[in-house]
């Protein structure tokens, strides 16, 4: 199955300067009627992107509407996607066009799901996130999975190191994801079940 | 050697294998689907061409985007009904459990599965929703997982799982009147705030935690997924094996026994450690309202709305914000705030127990003109248990509506909508902005303080009304 390979990201971002942003807000609820995980891109951040509801009517200081902010990386304020467990976030975020969301922290179940869909959450120090914010000119992130590191443009001094398990890195790094590694297991998991009955 | 959680006892019988510098293979006794984040996973499931690999361990339901009025007719909405349809097709093709629309054990999934006594202490339990950490009431490891996972533990049973930290939070001593086990999460969360125990297994424990029944144990691990935690628990007792031994799924004859051996050493050893611990006294906590856009901005009932100098949370920002959609002033009282909806429902508080409370309290009162009041069951068989108890003869008298069990306002997928702008007291989990409907403002408190302001319909100090 897989998903697509993710080395090096180098683009412009998307800078929501906003803390504890649940994903309510990032897909409210009344659009998670679809049985399927594509189409949910136009509908990110719907309720703070448009004048009610109208699509004629984008709110012109939201960063996603302003020409100046584009590419495939989201930047945005601590905690991010905390809240409800819809992996509708991640398909949102990815169906927009976003590979990498940055933040000082991410709510656990949102940081999975991101995973699990090859988008890359990158946490980083809040002095750090605070920088990225402070830039006025158009510049890029640019964001090494094999050397896990960001660097803000070509400023050599700002760069920071992120985390991320090797398990997981190996996965983005070749487009595999969990499923294909369980379903190798099966026979390992049938003996953990006789087993785990005595 | 040190000793173990109860965390660490169960997690340990759950890892099938770890993998060298990554997460654990872990495996999952109990899955609960419902018809919202699973057919994305069922569709991935057809596309590899796998069934689904242990059925008589999955249960499904439909809950999040039902009506919850005339449930016997075909579902108006479109998109509502394809998800219910899909639902039905999937697990008959997969040979999954349903208890869909009309049967009598339908109901929001993490009320179904106690009642049923399907959730048992000891087990890994995870459904496609955060909520799932209520099951956590009964000492298992039960948490809330997103579709892709979904997808994986229908084809293998397992997960890929990191062990979090552990914390354990501490409440000591004895509940004032009026206060119930809502208040005491509500408390916590104003306490730690939303993100306090992001990435932890949280363990509740002490006098006044152990001192609550089985419902209201859950209202407690139910929110805890609003501290940020990844799951919540607490070790099970006598009141735990009371609850569950006579329930349809309960094990039976000697498979109780034996199970009850097991389920007696399910508890944190005296020299078992934390990575992190918190300590709070009973007496402290009044009856809780939050003001605000999240679970954690939470203040006493007497108290005043904060003000950007007296809250220490980086989130300042945040308050503003927040106070602009409440239409709230810093500083000011909270009390005697005007609220237009009532909703009495939700996986933290639509339990016959709660049921009952409201009932005891309403009866002989009537709702205030201009309020308009919700009470949603949490499942069928509740929803038969109040027709029974004539609890649903005093919502009447007092000009509540019993509907049907659903999440309803809860998230307001159905069409349990509270409309833009009104003021929303509220007995479930979330005050995001637009959680009830866009531009909802909810307030989240205990039943007892949500009927009190549906007599009043102010927000009231219940105290006031007990005495
Ligand atoms: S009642 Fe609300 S929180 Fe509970 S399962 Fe339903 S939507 Fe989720």
């Amino acid at each position: 199955m897989g998903k697509a390979k993710l080395s090096i990201v180098q683009s412009g971002f998307v800078p929501i300067n906003i803390e504890n942003i649940d994903t309510d807000q990032i897909i409210p609820a009344r659009f998670l009627k679809a049985t399927t995980k594509e189409g949910f891109g136009k509908n990110l951040f719907r309720d703070w992107r448009y004048e009610n509801d109208d699509e004629a009517k984008p709110k012109a200081d939201f960063p996603l509407n302003q020409s100046q902010f584009s590419g495939e990386i989201l930047v945005a304020g601590k905690n991010f996607g905390c809240g409800s467990s819809r992996e509708h976030a991640a398909w949102s975020i990815l169906d927009h066009g976003f590979r990498v969301v940055v933040s000082s922290f991410f709510a656990d179940i949102f940081k999975n799901n991101a995973l699990n869909n090859g988008v890359l959450p990158v946490q980083v120090s809040e002095g750090f996130l605070q920088k990225i914010f402070e830039q006025s000119n158009v510049t890029e992130l640019i964001v090494d999975v094999e050397k896990q590191t960001i660097k803000i443009g070509s400023l050599e001094e700002f760069e920071e190191g992120f985390d991320i398990n090797t398990y997981k890195k190996t996965c983005l790094l070749n487009g595999y994801d969990d499923i294909d590694y369980l379903l190798n297991l099966k026979n390992e998991i049938e003996d953990f079940e006789i087993e785990k009955a005595f | 050697m040190a000793g173990k959680t109860l965390f660490e006892k169960i997690w340990e019988k759950h890892v099938v294998k770890i993998i060298d510098n990554g997460p654990s293979v872990f495996y999952i006794d109990t899955h609960f689907i419902h018809e919202v984040t699973s057919p994305q996973a069922f569709n991935g499931l057809n596309k590899r061409g796998l069934k689904v690999f242990r059925p008589q361990q999955t249960v499904a339901t439909a809950d999040h985007n039902v009506p919850t009025i005339d449930q016997h007719l075909p579902i108006k909405e479109e998109l509502s009904r394809l998800q219910v349809e899909a639902l039905i097709k999937n697990c008959a093709e997969h040979g999954v459990e349903l208890y869909g629309l009309g049967h009598p054990f339908q109901g929001i999934v993490h009320v179904i599965g106690p009642e049923l006594g399907i959730t048992q202490p000891g087990n890994t339990i995870v459904c496609g929703d955060s909520h799932t950490s209520t099951h956590g009431a009964f000492g298992a490891i039960a948490f809330g997982i997103g579709t892709s996972e979904v997808e994986m533990v229908l084809a293998t049973q397992c997960l890929l799982q990191s062990k979090p930290k552990l914390m354990r939070i501490n409440v000591e001593g004895v509940l004032k009147n009026g206060v119930v086990s809502k208040d005491i999460v509500l408390y916590i969360l104003s306490k730690i705030s939303a993100s306090g125990a992001t990435g932890f297994a949280v363990e509740f424990a002490g006098s006044a935690i152990t001192s609550l029944s089985m419902e209201a144990r859950m209202t407690i691990c139910n929110m805890s997924i609003e501290m940020g935690a990844r799951c919540g628990m607490i070790a099970p007792d006598e009141k735990t094996f009371e609850y569950i031994r006579w329930r349809e799924f309960a094990p039976q004859a000697e498979a109780w026994d034996e199970n009850l051996v097991q389920w007696k050493q399910l508890y944190s050893d005296s020299d078992a450690s934390f990575d992190s611990e918190h300590h709070f006294n009973a007496a402290d906590i009044q009856p809780m309202i939050t003001y605000g856009t999240n679970p954690g901005m939470g203040i006493g009932i007497d108290e005043k709305i904060p003000t950007k100098e007296s809250i220490n949370d980086t989130d300042k920002s945040g308050l503003e914000k927040s106070l602009a959609y409440m239409g709230f002033e810093q500083n000011t009282p909270i009390k005697g705030q005007k609220i237009d909806y009532v909703f009495i429902g939700s996986c933290t508080n639509s339990r016959i127990e709660d049921l009952r409370m409201v009932a005891g309290f309403v009866k002989g009162k009537k709702k205030a003109n201009g309020v308009e009041v919700w009470i949603v069951p949490g499942s069928k068989q509740v929803e038969a248990q109040a027709i029974e108890e004539g609890i649903d003869k005093v919502f009447e008298e007092a000009g509540f509506i019993l509907r049907q069990p659903g999440c309803s306002a809860c998230l307001g997928m159905n069409e349990d909508k509270i409309p833009a702008g009104k003021y929303c007291i509220s007995t479930s989990n979330r005050n995001f902005e637009g959680r009830q409907g866009a531009g909802a403002r909810t307030l989240l408190a205990s039943p007892l303080t949500a009927a009190s302001a549906a007599i009043t319909g102010v927000i009231t100090d219940v105290r006031e009304l007990l005495n």
